[in-house]
């Protein structure tokens, strides 16, 4: 094994925390990165010739922190610094306390100053440890392009003075509703791209997931929190089953729910208990993940509690009042009382401007057309649906559909 | 990651470092399950269409996987690195990394 190879591994797995405890000290998450990435090529100086050491995460971590130190006594400007240089200089730092320094990370990358495209870059850059190319080919744009987003939010953050802290009470809400839907973003593009070839994209998933049960531990009493983790260990679940050989899209309730991921359901269920236990009104992504349990549940689509499907959608959409939830409540309502009452539903909300555009209406008035026996009305939304999304896959599981 | 049999047997200290390590790697969202295995066991051997199943225990202790651990992680290298932490911890031993296929 290469000592490069090494040096990334460890740069994965480690450079959250590096990069969290630098910015505390140097109070610039751009600069914070900066000194860590030269503590990595120290290491990959030092490394080949003296051997990887005994405990290279440490050694990283130390030499990143040196670096630190230096720039501090070197630099005037960060000299009102000075108490957290002395604490530095002593190495002296709680466990507890490196944590909150991610998490602090974590809040200032997906800081609401910042464009959501530059939130999601950032927070992969930073805290994932993902590097600019591996970002660019995950949302399959220029690397230019996500360098120069990453580049300009750190900019940003340091223009507007963002103070590397965990946010106060008063805005603890809103910013984490911010980091959430960062991290959801991640989640959805890789698990139905929105761009591109592929369907799914493992390698933002698996990002995702690894954010989502890192926010778990590090604010564990945000219900929200576990919801979120709950949601996306109950849709990666479902993996193995949604597509076919070819890699095209299985609708759920054609799913070989056998291979479903009892591990990954496993965890959803403990992440959704957790929401509950805190005794907090259910938000948006607890009643998603309530949602998804749901159907994980359900050994054969027959057996799905339709009814209490319909419920939580009901309820999630009294929260956010989005018609695509609204849609969805019709599909569920559909399943419990048939598709002609469900029908009625969706074409009372067809007309919603917000719907506009939106493959899945075309798509769900064409499964309720079809069941109806309504073959050519089916077809034609299939059409309709097909022409509406930008994905190859989906666009051809649609138009596979038109042949009833 | 497994461990082999054969290892001293864990000390307070190390039951509250080891303690630690998992609940680090489960907060990183890295370590998906731990489990233990018991020494003793059935051995099942199948020839001919006959299924025979034997009483443990087996050869060697140090060839008997006696814990796993289920680490989700991007590449070997990784993996390879969080065994280094772990046997930091343990001493002297024996153990593998081995890849686990899908359901994906």
């Amino acid at each position: 094994m290469t000592v490069q190879a090494t040096v990334d591994a460890l740069w994965r797995l480690e450079s959250a925390r590096i990069v969290a405890v630098l910015s505390r000290l140097v109070r610039d998450v751009g600069l914070a990165e900066e000194l860590a990435q030269d503590a990595v090529v120290a290491a990959l100086t030092e490394w080949p010739v003296k051997g990887v050491p005994v405990n290279p995460g440490g050694w990283l971590m130390t030499t990143a922190r040196h670096r630190a130190i230096d720039r501090l006594r070197r630099d005037d400007r960060l000299a009102a610094n000075i108490a957290e240089l002395g604490r530095a200089v002593e190495h002296h730092q709680e466990e507890q306390e490196e944590q909150d320094d991610v998490l602090r990370l974590i809040f200032i990358a997906c800081h609401p100053v910042l464009p959501a495209e530059a939130r999601v870059a950032l927070t992969l850059k930073v805290v994932g440890g993902l590097t600019t190319e591996e970002i660019a080919r995950a949302f399959v744009v220029p690397v230019p392009t996500v360098a120069q987003r990453i580049v300009r939010a750190k900019r940003t953050l340091a223009d507007k003075h963002i103070p590397f802290e965990l946010p106060p009470a008063e805005e603890l809400a809103g910013r984490l509703a911010s980091v959430l839907e960062v991290v959801y973003l991640i989640f959805n593009e890789g698990y139905t791209a929105t761009a591109g070839d592929e369907w799914l994209r493992p390698e933002l998933t698996y990002e995702a997931l690894r954010l989502g049960r890192m926010l778990a531990e590090l604010a564990p009493d945000e219900p929200e929190v576990h919801g979120l983790a709950a949601l996306m260990e109950l849709q990666s679940s479902r993996n193995a089953a949604r597509l076919t050989p070819e890699g095209d899209p299985v609708p759920l309730l054609e799913q070989n729910r056998g291979r479903w991921d009892r591990l990954l359901i496993r965890r959803g269920y403990t992440a959704l208990l957790r929401a509950q236990h805190l005794k907090k009104p259910a938000g948006p992504y607890v009643l998603q993940a309530a949602i998804a349990a749901c159907h994980a549940r359900a050994f054969r689509p027959e057996d799905t509690d339709w009814p209490a499907i319909a419920a939580l959608y009901a309820s999630l959409h009294r929260l956010t009042s989005s018609p695509v939830v609204q849609l969805n409540r019709e599909v569920a309502v559909a399943m419990a009382e048939g598709p002609e009452t469900a029908l009625e539903m969706v074409d009372e909300i067809a007309g919603d401007p917000a719907l506009r555009g939106y493959h899945l209406l075309p798509s769900v008035r064409g499964d309720l057309l079809a069941r109806l026996g309504r073959v050519d009305e089916a077809r034609a939304e299939f059409e309709r649906a097909a022409a509406l999304t930008g994905n190859r896959r989906e666009r051809d599981a649609l138009l596979s559909r038109t042949e009833i | 990651m497994t461990l082999n049999g054969g290892v001293a047997a864990a000390d307070e200290q190390l039951y509250a470092e080891m303690g630690k390590f998992v609940e680090e790697l489960t907060s990183a969202g890295v370590l998906l399950a731990t489990g233990g295995l018991a020494m003793q066991g059935t051995h099942a051997s199948a020839s001919g269409g006959r299924v025979t199943f034997t009483d443990g225990p087996y050869a060697e202790a140090k060839e008997t996987i006696v814990s796993f651990a289920l680490l989700e992680v991007r590449s070997k290298e990784e993996a390879i690195e969080l065994s280094r932490r772990f046997w930091e911890l343990v001493g002297d031993g024996e153990g593998d990394i081995r890849q686990v296929f899908g359901p994906e």
